[in-house]
């Protein structure tokens, strides 16, 4: 560091005293050396506790280690990538996941788009509930997800006396976390509650980002209300939908938290999404060569969207 | 003024004043809804463990602090004649306990998982917002070679399934004898946290104009200095929010620290949902806790409105 600095003061005593063509020459390599020196830690750190550890899974992943065991470690080739792809225990749990990111997403876009449109009609106040509504994103979904388990109680939780309060249909006659019908839905119940605000809140930045003129035109064309929703509003508000569609699928294809205190994969295995799966096969099974394998392919996959995603990201910059 | 800090007003097509009104109801009825489980968690706190479980769920009831001297106290129970013999009960709850033919054994592990939560999420927060700072202003004023793909790279370290990421880290720990220590938490949330930080502060980096460094390097200001000088008391609002998202992710994270936590490091979230009382869990004392670890999000939240929406997008959305 003082190395660095000692020369940028040099280079920069030089850069008064000489003409412009060296003086920059020779600032720019105190900077090109500060660039690296402010970067590299960076890089670094995140090559020690992400990279390398990605590249040993991936060793790993063609091995038939046991992390409690000893054993001497045997090479098995791709063998666990062909068994993980016709398992059907892997593909059940694929299953759970997507019913779990499409009904978490299409509920939360619907909502939270609404949300975003009434709350862009800018009744009064509408400052303080938008940061009400805000409140359970921001919140650990593992603590959070613990507590719902007592509102799902059954016998004494207050969604049950909610819903038999509502429909007259007797309290103890459903067990959201106990039942194989429910309990997909009740992971997806938590999840809309905690993150419809996050889509509400992009969606509210996409609807500002409209601007009057576009709208007073089409109020000259006499376009109707429905017209200019569909023309106008939803078209130019797309891409940020569509932001926070990707960062919720990802986020919710990666599912860990939430589910694991509210069900722990049950009951049965009718909630057990992917990390769920994973964590078990490699943390109480200690199938620790075959769970690196699925988990190189889980980070294939999620690689794969966060690429769509940053090409979309790069897009609503840009606008 | 707006939740966001956005204000713009739609003029010829401004809403009318009844569209206003039942859209300012929808909303307000909605996060009145989204409200209740966080309410019933403080209501439920301060219910005592029978009032806890009563049918219908009560909402008029004598509030009582067991709840939190459960959190705080291990118990142990004994005959009547023991504790008949005991002197004088010294406070509140121990006369509480008393009723209950138990006696204080000593104190519970709350506060050190609490310190544990204070001390990781500081510590990988400002390592994060350091590096993070550094690392933001390399890309902002330098020409990095392949800088977008290093960026790209930084933020898809992110984008992994924390179970995924957890096996290996986990051996890595194993073997260095990382296991179970704070500074091993402190490491692996500050390379998670570093990717939010460093697209987060470029952004507002990128918005401090460079004439100002330019203007002090004349004046005779080393690069080093210029950055410290000038950039760093610019971007002071851009490190703060930035800090306070660190800072929420770290307090909140459940996966990592449940898989690579057992006593010595462990945090809130893997604690509190073994919070338990004879029979189950002691739902009154959960309550408790999970109030206690969420007021501290919820004020940050509030500071925070004006630049939530940046925070939860890595920069993306701006506004």
């Amino acid at each position: 560091m003082s190395d660095s600095s000692a020369r940028a003061t040099i280079a920069d005593r030089v850069a008064a005293a000489t003409p412009v063509p060296v003086a920059r020459r020779i600032r720019s390599l105190g900077d090109r050396a500060i660039a690296w020196l402010f970067i590299g830690p960076t890089i670094l750190l995140l090559l020690a506790i992400n990279i390398f550890p990605l590249i040993w899974t991936v060793y790993l992943s063609f091995t038939n280690y046991k992390a409690n065991r000893s054993a001497p470690i045997r090479m098995v080739g791709t063998e666990h990538y062909s068994s993980i792809l016709s398992d059907p225990d892997i593909w059940y749990s694929m299953q759970a996941t997507a019913h779990f990111v499409f009904w978490t997403i299409v509920l939360e876009t619907v909502i939270g788009f609404a949300l975003a449109w009434l709350i862009d009609r800018k009744f009064r106040g509408h400052g303080i509930w938008t940061t009400i509504i805000l409140l359970p994103m921001m919140l650990s979904p593992a603590v959070v997800g613990n507590f719902w388990k007592f509102l799902y109680e059954p016998q004494i939780g207050l969604f049950n006396y909610a819903v038999s309060f509502l429909t007259g249909v007797d309290r103890s006659s459903f067990q959201m976390l106990g039942d194989v019908a429910l309990a997909p839905w009740a992971i997806v119940i938590v999840d809309v509650w905690m993150w419809t605000p996050y889509v509400m809140l992009i969606c509210l930045a996409g609807l500002r980002s409209i601007p009057d003129h576009i709208y007073e035109a089409a109020e000259v064309d006499r376009a109707s209300p429905w017209r200019q929703f569909w023309s106008i509003t939803l078209p130019m508000a797309l891409p940020f939908i569509m932001l926070a569609v990707l960062f919720r699928g990802i986020e919710n294809f990666k599912m860990f938290d939430m589910v694991n205190l509210l069900t722990g994969g049950g009951p049965g295995s009718t909630t057990e999404v992917a990390s769920i799966t994973l964590k078990r096969d490699a943390f109480e099974s200690w199938k620790t060569g075959y769970s690196s394998a699925f988990a190189i392919i889980l980070f294939v996959a999620v690689f794969g969207l966060a690429n769509i995603y940053v090409k979309a990201l790069n897009r609503v910059k840009q606008r | 003024m707006s939740a966001t800090g956005i204000t713009t007003a739609h003029s010829v097509v401004a809403p009318t004043g009844r569209t206003r009104a039942i859209a300012g109801a929808i909303v307000i009825v909605y996060a009145l809804i989204t409200m209740i489980p966080l309410l019933w968690i403080v209501v439920t706190s301060f219910k005592t463990p029978d009032d806890s479980i009563a049918y219908p769920p009560k909402l008029l009831f004598t509030p009582s602090i067991e709840g939190y001297c459960n959190l705080f106290n291990t118990r142990t129970r004994q005959t009547p004649e023991y504790i008949a013999a005991l002197p004088p009960a010294t406070g509140q709850c121990d006369q509480l306990v008393r009723s209950r033919n138990m006696v204080i054994a000593g104190p519970s592990n709350v506060i050190p998982r609490f310190t544990n939560s204070i001390i990781i999420a500081f510590g990988s927060t400002f390592l994060a917002v350091a590096l993070g700072t550094l690392t933001a202003y390399g890309f902002s004023r330098f020409r990095v070679p392949f800088a977008n793909d290093l960026l790209f790279f930084i933020l898809s370290t992110r984008f992994m399934p924390p179970i995924a990421v957890a096996i290996p880290i986990y051996l890595m720990y194993r073997a260095i004898g990382l296991t179970d220590t704070k500074i091993g938490m402190i490491l692996l949330y500050t390379a998670v946290n570093v990717s939010l930080a460093v697209w987060l502060l470029k952004g507002f980096i990128d918005e401090i104009p460079r004439e100002y460094e330019e203007a002090a390097m004349i004046d005779g200001y080393s690069r080093l200095q210029a950055f410290r000088k000038v950039v760093l008391p610019q971007a002071a609002t851009g490190i703060a929010a930035t800090a306070i998202f660190c800072l929420i992710f770290a307090w909140n994270e459940y996966a990592f620290a449940v898989l690579l936590t057992s006593g010595e490091a462990q945090t809130m979230p893997p604690f509190i949902p073994f919070i338990i009382g004879e029979g189950g869990q002691d739902w009154p004392a959960v309550a408790a806790a999970t109030a206690l670890f969420l007021i501290p999000i919820l004020v940050f939240t509030i500071l925070l409105r004006k630049h939530l929406l940046r925070g939860i997008t890595f920069g993306a959305v701006r506004k």
